[in-house]
């Protein structure tokens, strides 16, 4: 063995090793970049005159004067498209033959139900009872997108069968070719800006406001409430019993077989999978004791406590016994009895290092979801009333992140809602943990001294 | 003490009493022991709960078993629960949990086990106290944000540019094993040419499996660049996720059995000359097994009862791939199937799709808990392992 081999093979390996660490910090930057940007477009984004419409007729929000006059600009904009509309209607369409005339029916169909997702329904159509029906589109993005749709049809292509059919966009002014029509395509083209007029806008209600027509406006409120009180109702149950039991653990217990079975059975509570949780949650709390009638936030924060509970064992347990001993040294000297040197010396001393340890279990019951399914998440719901937790279920963050990511009927349409539902939940967590870590600083210089 | 406690004899109501009355001496210790018992009794909750959960998940999967035995959930692969003639054969859901599992398994420990050393070993301090909190932030992410990122993020990008990133996962694995070929070949070649001491030849026949090791990758790198994936929701995307899900575990468990290991051992090491590589590698490491081992564990535990990541993202198809390794195709797993299913199962309890997902949930837990019991013994003997030298 060589010198400069053996020195080879120390650098390289910590090369790897450090590698590894920088790889790991890559994974998290991948992970949370993309989640923040498009979780702000959420709260950020560049809403158009159909937002403004919306904001003002169903929440009261805005300056009813400017959006008139906003309007009037619009729909001046908008007036040549309609009247070419028209024109196609009534001048071009009965002049042409039967069969002619079927083949264009179906265009344009396609093309007024395209134009009327992008700007809406026409001024003086009758309403329509969903909301999404009655607006254009609100966010500039989706309305680029929906342009596309309007200037271009979506066409498989089958014709070579060894692979999935290939997607082609086809202009649809081709249909239209040399009818009234065909500079409609062009106009829209050019005056997309003047027919939407998008501004900046900062929705910042989107965590206050509900949501209405699934999801497809307002906010998130009612899942925001849910997982607070789902959170706060866990850590009512496993505070108390977690210290409690880590007070025994430090204090009372002589190490012996019993904190070695209680130990063990802990540490077996703490692996248990979170989706037994949710089975175990909907035998015990709902189908025997019978604690609510059906799904509710109350069993859900019950199997939440089960599940958070041998976390706050952990921290408590560790938070009591880097108090040091001197402490209970010195009190039990001036003639305290145990109980009371628990109570007043070593709880008090131990008391940041056990809300620490707290504070992380919350962001552990407040993204937990495989707990929830079964025993309080519903999908859809108003926001809850503090008397209603006890028997009534309620939407939460993780559990109508999945819930929309999956289950919802557009998908594609509401993904700034996902977005800004997980960086709101992923925000939250992580707000907790920098909490903790930052306590944690603190007491370890504290107690450096 | 005053002198006004002293004066009264009974001092059963004065806690500062010092005359200790038999009478008094004895309610106190009565008292005592009573809280004792209360709190001995509160901290028995964690082993009811458990008890608890072993008894309901099993009273709801005994009567599965009971009208359906055994053999047919454990070895078939037919899983029709909704079917006239329903069946119930849960392999393949078997099969997707281990096959999940250990993809998990090989993202998630050689990148552990490397960080924990590093974070142990290699790093300064102050590095050391930014990169914390970094792991710290990793597994606080909640696991549906996960699942969310590998459905809606991962699996496209997955889809549309798999070759090139499977290529690139080549390299970031090819090189470091390459890596470490090479110096232990240049190792091997040293000591076989050691008496002839011909340098010249032993750079040639080093420098030639070089270029054999690069091509090799070259090649590889080719085959993977050209690869088509057809479905991004695949066991693949779902084992990398569920690797860096379990990396935080990993690297905190075998970073506390690295630290464990004190320093009279590593300076005993360093002081006969062993450079910092050959000290970790033959002392720290085999030192620390047993803790490294039990990290190993955990976080597969970790990534066996996951279940947000697996039921948005693993493609949920209830079928072995072919070849069985094959992790581009969809897979299904146990806790998977247990979220997924019981939606339906739940208007008719009682039945045996409602009872078939608590058996698969009993098996769960019995897998878990055997896990845990030799994670415990393996934290047991690298303590006492610890302490005998």
């Amino acid at each position: 063995m060589t010198f400069t081999g053996r020195r080879l093979f120390d650098r390289i390996f910590s090369g790897l090793a450090i590698s590894s660490i920088v790889l790991l910090t890559v994974a998290l930057v991948v992970f949370l970049a993309p989640i923040a940007v498009r979780g702000t477009r959420a709260f950020v984004f560049r809403g158009t005159v159909e937002w403004r419409e919306l904001m003002l007729q169903k929440f009261g929000r805005g300056d009813r004067a400017a959006l008139e006059v906003e309007q009037r600009l619009v729909q001046a904009a908008r007036q040549p498209i309609y009247a070419l509309l028209d024109q196609f209607q009534n001048e071009e369409l009965p002049r042409l033959k039967p069969k002619q005339r079927r083949e264009f029916k179906e265009s344009l169909d396609e093309l007024q139900k395209a134009l009327e997702e992008l700007l809406g329904p026409r001024p003086g159509a009758p309403s329509k009872p969903v909301w999404r029906d009655q607006y254009g589109q609100t966010r500039w993005d989706r309305a680029e997108l929906k342009a596309q749709h309007v200037l271009f049809k979506e066409v498989y292509d089958y014709s070579d069968p060894t692979r999935m059919g290939q997607k082609k966009l086809v202009p649809r002014d081709e249909d239209f070719r040399g009818t009234p029509l065909e500079p409609l395509f062009s106009y829209i083209r050019e005056h997309l800006v003047e027919m939407l007029r998008p501004q900046w806008t900062v929705y910042w209600r989107f965590l206050f406001d509900e949501s209405y027509d699934a999801h497809f406006f307002g906010g998130i409120w009612p899942e925001v409430l849910g997982t607070v009180y789902l959170t706060v109702g866990a850590m009512l149950f496993a505070i108390p019993m977690g210290v409690i039991a880590a007070i025994y653990l430090v204090e009372y217990a002589r190490d012996g077989w019993k904190v070695g079975v209680l130990r063990t059975f802990i540490n077996t509570l703490a692996g248990v999978p979170s989706i037994v949780f949710g089975l175990f949650g909907l035998a015990l709390f709902i189908n025997t004791l019978h604690v609510s009638r059906s799904k509710s936030v109350l069993a859900g924060s019950l199997t939440l406590a089960l599940l958070v509970l041998p976390m706050v064992i952990r921290a408590a347990e560790e938070a009591i016994r880097a108090v040091p001993r001197t402490y209970k040294e010195a009190a039990l000297s001036l003639g305290a009895s145990k109980w009371r040197t628990v109570l007043t010396v070593i709880l008090p001393a131990a008391l940041p290092g056990i809300l620490t340890g707290i504070v992380i279990s919350m962001g552990r019951a407040a993204g937990e979801t495989a707990p929830i399914i079964f025993t309080a998440a519903v999908s859809v719901g108003r926001p809850l009333d503090l008397w209603q937790v006890f028997s009534e279920g309620s939407p939460a963050l993780p559990w109508n992140i999945y819930n929309l990511a999956t289950e919802h009927e557009a998908v594609d349409e509401i993904r700034h809602v996902q977005f800004g539902m997980v960086l709101t939940l992923v925000a939250l967590v992580l707000l907790l943990n920098v909490a903790a870590i930052v306590m944690r600083a603190r007491i370890s210089k504290k107690l450096r001294g | 003490m005053n002198h006004a406690s002293l004066a009264r004899p009974g001092g059963m109501r004065s806690r500062q009493s010092l005359i200790l009355s038999k009478r008094a001496s004895r309610t106190q210790r009565l008292a005592a022991l009573a809280g004792e018992l209360v709190l001995l009794l509160i901290t028995c909750s964690s082993v009811l709960a458990v008890l608890f959960i072993f008894y309901f998940i099993a009273a709801d999967a005994i009567p599965f078993f009971h009208s359906r035995g055994f053999r047919e959930f454990f070895t078939s692969t037919q899983w029709y629960p909704s079917a006239q003639q329903p069946a119930f054969g849960s392999l393949a859901m078997f099969f997707g949990s281990f096959l999940v599992t250990s993809g998990a398994a090989l993202v998630a420990v050689p990148l552990g086990v490397f960080a924990a050393v590093c974070l142990s070993d290699i790093l300064p301090f102050a590095l050391r106290q930014v990169v914390k909190p970094v792991i710290e932030i990793l597994a606080a992410i909640p696991s549906v944000a996960f699942g969310f990122f590998a459905l809606v993020i991962f699996a496209p990008v997955l889809q549309q540019s798999g070759g090139p990133l499977l290529a690139l996962g080549g390299w970031l694995v090819g090189v470091p094993v390459g890596l470490l070929l090479l110096v232990a070949a240049d190792q091997w070649i040293g000591r076989m040419l050691g008496q002839a001491r011909r340098p010249t030849v032993r750079l040639l026949l080093v420098g030639l499996l070089a270029a054999g090791l690069a091509g090799a990758l070259w090649l590889l790198h080719q085959r993977l660049y050209h690869m088509q994936i057809s479905s991004g929701a695949n066991a693949l995307n779902v084992s990398v996720i569920l690797g860096i899900m379990a990396l935080p575990t990993v690297v905190s468990v075998s970073e506390d059995a690295l630290q464990a290991v004190g320093r009279e051992l590593r300076e005993g090491s360093y002081a006969l000359g062993a450079t910092r590589a050959e000290t970790l590698l033959k002392v720290v490491l085999p030192a620390a097994s047993s803790g490294i081992a039990a990290a190993v564990i955990l976080g597969v535990m970790r990534a066996i009862g996951e279940t947000m990541v697996v039921w948005m993202a693993s493609g949920n198809a209830a079928q072995i791939p072919s070849p069985w390794y094959n992790l581009l195709e969809p897979v299904r797993t146990l806790t998977a199937t247990i979220a997924g299913d019981m939606g339906e199962a739940d208007h008719v309890t009682g039945s045996a799709r409602y009872h078939v997902l608590f058996a698969m949930a009993l098996c769960l837990l019995v897998i878990s808990f055997a896990l845990n019991m030799v994670s415990e013994l393996a934290v047991r003997r690298a303590r006492r392992k610890l302490r005998g030298e």
